[in-house]
């Protein structure tokens, strides 16, 4: 299709999606709030930005990600690839390290891009006066995503029940909610769910599906979803450790320093 | 209040241009990452370099255009209607525009049609139902309308705490403790799904638009802290529809 007419598509299937959202807060703010909204020409011209922007955006990675996320998805998951450098003659789970390891850099760079996590970030270091890092928060979700995904590859080779790795995670979050920062918390909840939209998704599950598909023994539809549960329990755990590591270092150079005032 | 007003004056021409480079940074990784690995590791050239050039400039105008935008008008509205739901004092209609708000953008979801598909066609195989295309779009759409239900419940639920100021993890505690439970009764085809539902539901544009009502609530509501109390409506946004897509699972055994 001619450029042209995948954005003006793109852009139709955008307002479609927008629309309930604006129809609900015009409802709203016609019939309970009643109060005219104010700066509506700078909304109003906001809105048309976040509009364009989605549209190139998604017509972006349609063109120019996707494909290549998707045909290198294939490549690497190919049992010609993976056998090259396989000595033995059945691969093992170990022969799929490059997946593991495209998985792990894909996961990170990807949620990196994420607008919506972008968005939550400045909120938050907006909200703690600067106490949260913009930078901080983006880094320990990637790293979240990043090890989420790649441990979900090596599960989808080896072939376990996913809950053998949820419900522990979810215990895990569970004791790491006691110690970390009570500030954090509701933050790092929030980190996992944000993760998983527009861009991290279709590579990701491009990825799964072609793992499921090409390792003996494993049924695409019933092992190639998952990865995105992966992709959003880690976060949670990185992002609490975010907060306790920078709690920690902040308490350790006080206690330096008060030392140092010692005579 | 109102500190997100003064944020970016949109006449002043350098704020895109800020943005535009800070665009190019956040893209930068994926680059790196798909060079090394479609030229070192797989030793192949680009199939077409000229659409990934032309893609990659959209992608990077599109962040741009959205980062700005979002900082003049989701950010705004949000954080505009929690002060005047705040204002007004009734409970009620907050969680009423809770509600609609969570299950409006998650009906028309194209992730979530996508994977409700999805999900017809596996339990198709499975003979859990019938093959037949309409058994299968009944299927489908039934999954459809349980996800948008979950997700207007979640927005109540974390909305309603913020107005009492309950502690989150307690209320998360109880969501994980129904998820376990929950796997261990739920057909085995359906978990996958289940698990999967949870992020697929939190939109581009509800993310920022549910973020800016929670921290505005939690700022205009006397004795909340927008930290403590602010975040978490994703949290539930993500958690509910795992609960309710296994008890989908199970009604279809």
């Amino acid at each position: 299709m001619n450029l042209p007419l995948h954005i003006l598509d793109t852009m139709l299937d955008t307002v479609i999606d927008v629309l309930p959202i604006t129809a609900i807060i015009l409802l709203f703010q016609v019939c309970v709030i009643r109060k005219a909204l104010p700066n509506i020409r700078r909304l109003l011209t906001g809105f048309a930005l976040v509009l364009i922007g989605l549209t190139l955006f998604l017509v972006g990675l349609e063109k120019a990600l996707f494909p290549i996320g998707r045909l290198m998805a294939a490549q690497l998951t190919d049992i010609g690839f993976i056998l090259k450098d396989s000595l033995s003659a059945p691969p093992t789970w170990s022969s799929y390290y490059w997946v593991y390891i495209f998985a792990f850099c894909i996961g990170a760079s990807t949620t990196i891009a994420e607008p919506s996590l972008i968005a939550v970030a400045q909120k938050a270091n907006h909200v703690s006066g600067g106490a949260i890092g913009i930078w901080g928060l983006r880094t320990a979700v990637a790293l979240g995503v990043a090890i989420g995904i790649a441990l979900g590859t090596w599960r989808i080779v080896v072939g376990l029940p996913i809950h053998y790795f949820i419900i522990p995670g979810y215990v895990f979050v569970v004791i790491q909610t006691y110690f970390a920062p009570k500030v954090i918390v509701p933050l790092a909840y929030d980190s996992g769910g944000v993760t998983t939209s527009t861009v991290t998704v279709p590579i990701v599950a491009a990825l799964g599906l072609g793992l499921a598909e090409t390792v003996p023994g494993r049924d695409p539809v019933l092992d190639g979803f998952g990865l995105i549960a992966f992709a959003s329990l880690f976060p949670m755990i990185t992002v609490m450790g975010y907060a306790q590591g920078s709690t920690w270092l902040a308490s350790r150079q006080k206690g330096k320093l008060q030392y140092s005032r010692q005579p | 209040m109102r500190q997100c007003f003064r944020a970016i004056n949109p006449l002043n021409y350098k704020a895109p241009l800020i943005t535009l480079f800070g665009s190019f940074r956040d893209l930068l990784p994926i680059l790196v990452v798909v060079t090394f690995f479609q030229l070192v590791v797989l030793g192949q050239p680009f199939p077409d370099l000229l659409g990934l050039l032309t893609g990659t400039v959209l992608v990077l105008l599109g962040l741009t255009f959205f980062l700005y935008g979002l900082e003049i008008s989701l950010f705004p509205l949000g954080d505009n209607m929690a002060y005047a739901f705040a204002r007004k004092g009734s409970v009620f209609w907050l969680l009423a525009f809770g509600f609609a708000l969570g299950f409006g953008t998650t009906i028309a979801e194209p992730a979530l049609i996508a994977v409700s598909d999805e999900a017809a066609k596996v339990m198709a195989n499975g003979k859990i139902i019938p093959d037949t295309g309409p058994s299968r779009q009944q299927y489908a759409d039934g999954l459809r309308v349980t996800v948008a239900f979950s997700v207007g419940a979640a927005i109540v639920t974390g909305v309603y705490r913020i107005v009492r100021g309950w502690p989150i993890h307690i209320m998360i505690m109880i969501g994980y403790l129904l998820v376990v439970i929950m796997t261990i009764l739920a057909p085995r085809e359906i978990i996958g799904i289940a698990y999967d539902s949870g992020g697929v539901t939190t939109s581009t544009i509800t993310v920022p638009l549910v973020t800016a009502l929670g921290v505005g609530l939690a700022s205009s509501i006397r004795g909340r802290n927008p930290m403590v109390d602010g975040f978490g409506l994703i949290a539930f946004a993500s958690l509910f529809p795992m609960i309710f897509v296994m008890g989908y699972g199970m009604l279809y055994r």
